[in-house]
């Protein structure tokens, strides 16, 4: 009986993954693949490699190697996996080609949005966006009979009950770590108030109202946060949150699934996603995108095969057999509740990150920067200043601000 | 030997060692006067990004660098003198902030947090991991021989593991609600956030970096154990001398070489502190010289980076590693000549 079962099931399964395996063609020449390594590449890159012939690399190191690789004569990768921030150097150097001619060709199943246009010019395909937004503990909240929080002034103060009311210590969690995940914090408030990062000629502007409208946000946020919050990543949040140790947090839409995933999870089901909370202008998030290029160093037959084995990889059967790993852009896709609060987001006018080469520095200097004001080592105005500085110094040597 | 087979010998290193030592280090240098730039030019640009059911259009001026007829971005590299040093050292800040007499600014300036956290953990650490070494040591020495084997495994064990390694599984084991964090929290019966803070965080780094190289400094000492004379230790025990001023003066002194020649190799090492800051993630609160030139020459994601900033970087942390090892230099020079 139950060896039955088990062969059934295997049997099952085995017709499933036949279903799925099946490429529209067989590709001949060999093909290689440079991205990054989250689980949504992992599902592309697996239904790529169906077609024959090729072979992914998952990076996570990919945007230090991708400008080197793809300017080599002729390309290391044929496929690049980019977002809007890493494909920005790609552009810079001039060594991914336009797809114009082969969306003509093969692309009559992707959606009008899919096509990221420089200039007129199909420069590369997204398959899938990506926001931060907000994750709230629906029980936790509604047990204290606290609405759903729209600005940070509510989620502060659904904090300030949740803590009073003894039920965590610490209800907000958040991706603070120093580096990349601070910047990306003070972009997403600062987008949010309505600020402009730059002047004229690349000269540095946050350090304004809404800039310290912003900083001040944050650090309203670490009183209710786990004072370890400057080492604390998007999987240290994560994980707060399928522990239980938090209510609220601002996360990566690709981390909506892992709170209903059993295996890890205490809180399956009790998540709900919402929409950033409002700054003054817009939600306080930014949007992303991540797709596919393919390098201009290489023949036109093997761009040909590229593209078409690229499209397998997004195409309708991966979506629908990787439904909740991403909020993907297809036609197959079918939003449901995990992608709500990405889709809300959007909806309320959320900003797309601003990717540039100085949006590039300024995201680095403020990730370094922004620790002094919340360990109280320096006011608001003085870490602003000193972040410019900093900028201004890196943008120099970088030859984006003339001496 | 004659001077043919010696040159066979040595030849191959000396070449290694110009390779990958001497040339290396004469680029660094050069660079560190020099700044490497794109040439930039101002295009207005239409970029179209998706959105849930359209695409958001936005026409900006964006910078981009200009390329040449091969498609290759067009460069062009400046002497600059010392504006990269002066990058990295800020000097009119630091100067203000000390005639202000205020540590703190002057500690939230790169350069100087990093120097300041980089000496505080060589020279701390300096004479931990010698008395450590010297009580392992001492510890082997007089253990019965028939253990002797395994306690010189266990006892350099913390040497093998792979620093990366070592610091993750110490951050692992105290960070957030880790296993000795939750037992000490239980144990205190108080909260405790050993990563929420600076000085605990360094704390950490110096215990973890004692545990890793004390065992090395151990067991050079061990061996230097093997060759005190019995005799002087025989004929101090009759004189009716303690342990420890048998160990004060005959046994000490003889190993002051090798003592010399851990700190040395200790200092070199522990001014280059970095994995500890890595693995710890502790950027946020304290950085290393090291960490400094490495975050320097990452890329952003518009890949940029900081070449000519990270050279100086490295240049003054060598100048440091060279102005520390001065002292123990001097007076191993002077022992060597006053022993001929």
């Amino acid at each position: 009986m139950k060896l039955k079962t088990i062969l059934m099931a295997g049997a099952m399964s085995i017709a499933a993954t036949g279903a799925w395996a099946e490429c529209a063609f067989e590709n001949d020449v060999p093909l290689k693949s440079l991205s990054a390594g989250f689980e949504a590449w992992k599902a592309v890159t697996d239904a790529m490699a169906e077609c024959g012939n090729f072979s992914a690399s998952l990076d996570q190191e990919f945007r230090e190697k991708q400008p080197e690789a793809f300017a080599a004569d002729p390309a290391l990768y044929q496929i690049g996996g980019v977002s809007n921030a890493t494909l920005v150097p790609l552009l810079n150097a001039g060594t991914i080609r336009p797809l114009d001619d082969l969306v003509e060709k093969y692309g009559q199943d992707l959606l009008p949005n899919q096509l990221i246009k420089v200039d007129g010019q199909t420069m590369a395909i997204a398959m899938m966006v990506n926001a931060q937004h907000l994750m709230y503990r629906d029980d936790v909240l509604a047990e204290l009979g606290i609405e759903e929080p729209k600005t940070y002034g509510d989620v502060l103060s659904a904090a300030a009950k949740i803590k009073e009311a003894g039920v965590m210590d610490y209800p907000i969690g958040g991706t603070f770590k120093t580096g990349w995940n601070l910047g990306q914090e003070f972009i997403n408030m600062y987008l949010g108030e309505g600020g402009l990062f730059f002047g004229d000629s690349n000269m540095p502007a946050i350090n304004n109202e809404q800039g310290v409208a912003a900083l001040e946000t944050l650090k309203a946020m670490t009183d209710y946060m786990d004072p370890e919050y400057l080492v604390s990543d998007s999987t240290y949040v994560q994980q707060q949150f399928q522990q239980g140790k938090i209510a609220m947090a601002n996360l990566w839409a690709s981390r909506a699934a892992a709170m209903n995933d059993e295996a890890e999870s205490q809180v399956v089901g009790k998540v709900t996603m919402a929409a950033a909370p409002m700054g003054s202008a817009v939600p306080a998030t930014t949007i992303w995108w991540d797709g596919i290029v393919l390098a201009s160093n290489m023949s036109d037959e093997e761009a040909d095969a590229a593209f078409r084995v690229a499209l397998e990889g997004m195409d309708t059967d991966m979506v629908s057999a990787n439904n909740d790993v991403a909020v993907w852009l297809s036609t197959a896709y079918s939003a449901g509740a995990l992608a709500a609060g990405a889709a809300a987001s959007a909806e309320g006018g959320a900003k797309a990150y601003p990717a540039s080469g100085p949006m590039g520095i300024m995201h680095t200097s403020l990730g370094n920067g922004l620790a002094d004001y919340l360990t109280g080592a320096k006011d608001a105005q003085t870490t602003l200043a000193d972040i410019e500085a900093d900028y201004v110094t890196a943008a120099k040597e970088a030859g984006l601000i003339s001496n | 030997m004659n001077f043919r087979t010696f040159a066979a010998f040595v030849g191959p290193s000396v070449f290694m060692m110009l390779l990958f030592i001497a040339f290396p280090l004469v680029s660094v240098f050069q660079q560190s006067f020099y700044v490497t730039q794109p040439i930039y030019e101002t295009v207005e640009k239409e970029t179209c990004t998706p959105g849930f059911v359209t695409q958001t259009c936005v026409t900006e001026q964006v910078s981009q660098p200009k390329l040449d007829e091969h498609g290759e971005i067009i460069t062009q590299t400046q002497y600059v003198g010392l504006q990269s040093y002066r990058n990295v050292l800020e000097p009119e800040r630091a100067w203000r902030a000390i005639s202000d007499g205020s540590w703190n600014v002057l500690s939230t300036i790169n350069f100087w947090k990093a120097l300041r956290f980089t000496l505080t953990f060589t020279l701390i650490t300096l004479p931990l991991v010698v008395g450590c070494g010297l009580g392992i040591a001492i510890l082997i020495n007089n253990a019965a021989r028939s253990i002797r084997g395994p306690v010189i495994f266990i006892s350099l064990l913390p040497f093998i593991i792979t620093p990366v390694i070592g610091v993750l599984s110490i951050n692992w084991l105290f960070r957030g609600d880790g296993i000795l964090t939750a037992m000490m929290e239980w144990w205190l019966n108080r909260d405790i956030a050993l990563f929420a803070q600076a000085w605990t965080i360094e704390v950490l780094m110096m215990i973890y970096r004692v545990w890793h190289v004390a065992p090395f400094a151990a067991i050079i000492f061990y061996a230097g154990l093997q060759t005190v004379n019995q005799d002087s230790l025989e004929s101090a025990v009759i004189d009716g001398a303690t342990r420890w001023q048998r160990l004060k003066y005959i046994v000490i002194p003889h190993l002051m070489p090798l003592i010399i020649f851990v700190s040395m190799i200790h200092l070199m090492d522990s001014y280059r502190v970095f994995e500890e800051i890595v693995g710890f993630s502790s950027q946020g609160y304290v950085i290393s010289l090291q960490w400094l030139t490495f975050d320097y020459l990452t890329p952003d994601q518009a890949g940029n980076r900081s070449i000519s900033r990270a050279s100086a970087n490295s240049m003054l942390t060598m100048i440091g590693v060279v102005i520390l090892l001065i002292l123990p230099l001097r007076r191993t020079w002077r022992d060597h000549k006053g022993g001929h």
